[in-house]
């Protein structure tokens, strides 16, 4: 079996979006649970990439590495102080679930490798990005408008979440 | 220079991190913690729906759904972390086995 430099590459991304999930379950520190999920966004990125989907490549860059991570990045400093980094993270029943979770693992690989999947010939490397904004404004037009109603719904969820608690003090603070 | 593996091999990863994040989701205590694990599934799920549109199907829709996928992760990363910083004014805490006043 001839190795390509792209098995390659999908081996070394597979490796560390899996070893930097594996800090996200077991570490007790929640500071490093929440810089190892900088590595699994990245190899999930480079996967996409490896499969030509050069723009959700980016885009999980984008949204989960600048976005999400940040936003969890900036929940944990906010929430549980960082001095005690000793034992922030707690886990139950890390035993039983991880027992679970092989068995589980077993099973999904199982049918994965085992199923007769259809696979047709992959089409050749192209341009991703004009036929999915073809598609997000043609076919999915609806969904994508739903979507940015979602976002922007969300937005002041969040800040009205947020928000009423401040104002209460105040109101404490008045009386 | 093309990818001689193929579909098997990136179901695999996508099980194994799906596999993780279970596990996350059932064993932490820490809000925060879960939803990294919560994180780690959507991840693994969208692997799932790009490999499968590169292999099997061979048009959009699967990159299109990815991408639905990422952009209600944002929404639900945004929204989780608001509740998060709710619960931890209240409560000056957040784990998720101490703050369980309706259950009393």
């Amino acid at each position: 079996m001839n190795l390509t430099i792209p098995d390659i590459l999908f081996g070394l991304f597979a490796v560390v979006s899996l070893l930097c999930g594996v800090i996200v379950v077991y570490s007790r520190n929640i500071v490093h649970s929440g810089f190892a999920l900088l590595g699994t966004f990245a190899g999930v990125a480079g996967l996409y990439g490896l499969l030509s989907m050069t723009f959700l490549a980016a885009a999980q860059i984008l949204v989960y590495v600048g976005g999400v991570l940040i936003v969890i990045l900036f929940a944990i400093m906010l929430t549980r102080g960082i001095e005690n980094t000793g034992q922030s993270n707690p886990s139950r029943g890390v035993l039983p679930a991880t027992i679970l979770g092989v068995i589980a693992a077993a099973l999904l690989i199982y049918v994965a490798v085992t199923f007769p999947w259809q696979v047709k010939t992959p089409a050749e490397i192209e341009a991703s990005v004009p036929p999915l904004g073809n598609a997000l404004l043609g076919a999915y037009v609806v969904p994508f408008e739903a979507l940015s109603l979602l976002l922007l719904a969300a937005l002041v969820g969040a800040v009205m979440l947020v928000r009423k608690e401040i104002k209460s003090d105040e109101e404490e603070v008045k009386s | 220079m093309t990818l001689t593996i193929g579909l098997p091999a990136f179901l695999v990863v996508a099980a194994l991190l799906f596999v993780l994040g279970m596990i996350c989701v059932l064993t932490r205590r820490n809000a925060i913690g879960l939803l990294m694990g919560v994180e780690l599934i959507l991840n693994s799920a969208n692997i799932n729906l790009v490999a499968f549109a590169r292999y099997v199907e061979n048009g959009i829709s699967g990159q299109v759904f990815a991408l639905f996928v990422i952009v209600l992760a944002a929404a639900e990363a945004a929204i989780a972390m608001a509740i998060v910083l709710a619960i931890y004014r209240s409560y000056k805490n957040i784990d998720v086995n101490l703050t369980v006043n309706l259950k009393e």
